[in-house]
């Protein structure tokens, strides 16, 4: 097992470097390509030639790629300084750079993102699990019967509905049109848990029903391929009770393929909802991302996408150890 | 020995349901018996054929949007004040349902006066387009690394399979938006709306080839140990004969039906990514586009929300009927 662990732990490592380099490759080496200079972007396009050069040697922009990419990593891991002689800038590990637009450091921005996030996908994933895995297994149990074709066609519209559209609709209705819910205005659970609740009901919702759907829908297939399994028979040829085979034998096995699924959407969703959050104006990383992006912030654009691989990589790994731990086969493969 | 047109007798003659669990046999016949009896099963699906009808629908709408546009529309960039409610100062569309009307069939968008219609005729096209050609990449890509990891195995097989669990396990839609964000506007002088359509193929088809490439992988890894396999190779067969004549077109279901599966898939995609403000550039119509200008003005203009949104579940939803559909006829086991 420990073998299996440090294996794990190890490529997910390789992989967290490797999204690193493309990351800041892309981002890094295009802008260039296409004659975008970063000195530019990150100073404005008024200002003086030795103002200029000035930010361009402090910030290392003139380095060769893996010059400056070493030297990123480095800051993650030790902090880093900027400097070009008479001025010079600390950035303490975790460093992750500056914004190019509003000069504040990009760890701290991201940081104060995390919460929205993990309580807009945390809220959500306990909804659809919940939804989404009773309704599976109750289509699965009674096959063909009206909850069943109910269950699946709701899931199926479910799947075709663009998150930002239902998002839209479900405002309209019930903020606009009926008034049951407040206008959407987050505030922490430590400063207000009730408006924290009410500003978040709708984008749980609107989030759970997109997964709930997908969730429904393989619960049921898998529910169905274990229940037509040998041992499940044996399990009923025992005599042993309709309650012990469904829930000890079938349910079991017909699990672990959602909890894989699981850990991936739920490691996606907390590296920023960027949908859901931008259509419910929810500050969470998502909604950062694509700010950044949309003033080619650079920095936090590639902050962003790391937070974001790092959840992927790290859920992944822990489904990984959930796994090997859950059936033993898979820590030899 | 061809028992393809007597299998496909014999197929009439019993009940559908019990064909392939009664003669395991007769399934591995021939490539065309299956055909028939998946176009036999496929035929039986109302549910399946009514989701193929729209999607025809759609295609030939498209297809046809100049036309219809002159037909029963307007140009898609032109302004109607006329339309408008101008007095109030509102610059709302006139009349009930955000102006519908047999003049603007679907209304018209609220302070341009554009005619809803054109723009959604208009945007089917580039989705359509989009989805299709960035599907059939996915697919050509899978079918291509997923056909070279099964059959050859070993370092190809590891290096292949690492770089699909690499892609899947990646902020896609996060890297999506950053990436078209840095790449140009304009190039190969196809103008804004076409070289956008490109990078979107480029990025949504390049996304999502490991999807395709780990089944066809897995299906190839167990086909490459099945017994016609082996006679073929003691037939003297080379790997070419084997790969395209005795693999591909058992793999063909497969592949046909997660191609399908995807296309609605890359809709959503692309309309997200024309959401965000990264997709088909304004003016030109796109779906999701119309639903990111709708966010203005769905508080007081509802229908210039729902229009954009319900034809987007619509096709993605026809697509997905279908996929469904065809993935129960070709492989009965799924249901």
């Amino acid at each position: 097992m420990l073998s299996y662990i440090v294996r794990r732990v190890f490529n997910a490592i390789i992989t967290l470097l490797v999204v690193t380099a493309v990351t800041f490759g892309i981002f890094f080496a295009i802008p260039k390509a296409i004659g975008t200079d970063p000195a530019l972007l990150y100073i404005g396009k008024q200002s003086d030639p030795a103002a200029i050069e000035g930010i361009r040697q402090k910030m290392g922009f003139d380095d060769p790629i893996y010059v400056q990419y070493g030297n990123f990593l480095k800051g993650i891991v030790a902090g880093r300084e900027y400097s070009n002689g008479p001025d010079v800038t600390d950035c303490p590990a975790p460093c992750l750079g500056y914004s190019f637009s509003t000069d504040q450091e990009v760890t701290p921005l991201l940081l104060e993102d995390i919460p929205v996030t993990l309580s807009l996908a945390l809220g959500a994933a306990v909804l659809w699990l919940i939804i989404g895995i009773s309704f599976g297994v109750v289509s699965a149990l009674r096959r063909g019967s009206f909850v069943d074709r109910a269950a699946m066609t709701t899931a199926l519209a479910g799947v075709s509905l663009p998150v930002y559209f239902t998002g839209l609709l479900s405002s309209a209705i019930f903020v606009y049109a009926l008034g049951w819910l407040p206008e959407s205005n987050y505030k922490p659970f430590t400063e207000d848990p009730g408006q924290w609740f009410t500003s978040l009901i709708l984008p749980w919702i609107t989030l759970a029903f997109l997964f709930a759907a997908t969730y429904a829908r393989l619960t049921r297939a898998n529910m169905l391929e274990t229940l037509g399994e040998d041992y499940v028979r044996t399990a009923r040829a025992k005599g042993l009770t309709e309650r012990v085979v469904i829930g000890k034998h079938a349910l079991r096995s017909g699990l672990t393929p959602i909890v894989t699924i699981f850990g991936l959407d739920l490691g996606a969703l907390l590296g920023g909802a960027v949908l859901t959050e931008n259509v419910f104006n929810l500050r969470g990383l998502g909604y950062q991302a694509l700010n950044a992006i949309r003033q080619n912030d650079l920095p936090v654009i590639l902050g962003v996408t790391l937070i974001a691989a790092f959840f992927i990589v790290f859920a992944n790994l822990i489904v990984d150890l959930v796994y090997g731990w859950i059936d033993p086969r898979v820590r030899l493969a | 020995m061809s028992l393809g047109p007597e299998a496909s007798v014999t197929d009439e003659k019993t009940a559908p349901t019990a064909d392939a669990a009664d003669r395991p046999g007769e399934q591995a016949i021939a490539g065309r018996s299956l055909k028939q009896i998946a176009w036999r099963r496929l035929k039986k699906d109302k549910v399946a054929i009514a989701g193929a009808c729209v999607v025809i629908f759609l295609i030939v709408v498209a297809i046809l949007a100049p036309l219809l546009i002159k037909l029963l529309g307007h140009p898609i960039d032109e302004y109607h004040n006329d339309a408008l409610d101008t007095e109030l100062g509102t610059g709302l569309p006139k009349g009930a349902l955000g102006g519908m009307s047999w003049e603007y069939l679907l209304g018209v968008e609220p302070q341009t006066g554009r005619d809803i219609f054109s723009r959604i005729i208009y945007g089917a096209q580039t989705t359509l387009t989009v989805a299709f050609l960035s599907a059939f990449l996915s697919t050509l890509f899978g079918t291509i690394f997923g056909l070279a990891a099964g059959f050859l195995g070993g370092w190809v097989d590891s290096v292949i399979s690492r770089i699909m669990d690499f892609l899947l396990a990646f902020p896609q839609l996060l890297f999506a938006i950053a990436l078209l964000s840095v790449l140009p506007d304009e190039f190969f002088g196809l103008g804004p709306r076409w070289s956008r359509v490109g990078v979107l193929i480029g990025v949504i088809g390049f996304f999502g080839w490991p999807y395709i490439g780990r089944i066809v992988r897995g299906q190839t890894l167990s086909l490459r140990e099945r017994e016609f396999v082996e006679a073929s190779r003691s037939l003297g067969a080379r790997s070419g004969r084997i790969l395209f004549r005795e693999l591909l077109p058992n793999l063909a279901a497969p592949i046909l039906v997660y191609t399908t599966l995807i296309i609605p898939t890359n809709i959503l995609t692309e309309a997200a990514l024309s959401f965000l403000g990264v997709g088909i550039p304004p003016p030109n119509p796109s779906w999701g586009g119309m639903l990111s200008d709708a966010v203005q003005f769905y508080r007081i203009d509802p229908m210039y929300m729902i229009i954009p949104g319900s034809v987007i579940f619509i096709t993605v939803l026809a697509f997905n009927l279908f996929g469904d559909g065809l993935r129960d006829a070709l492989d009965p086991k799924a249901r």
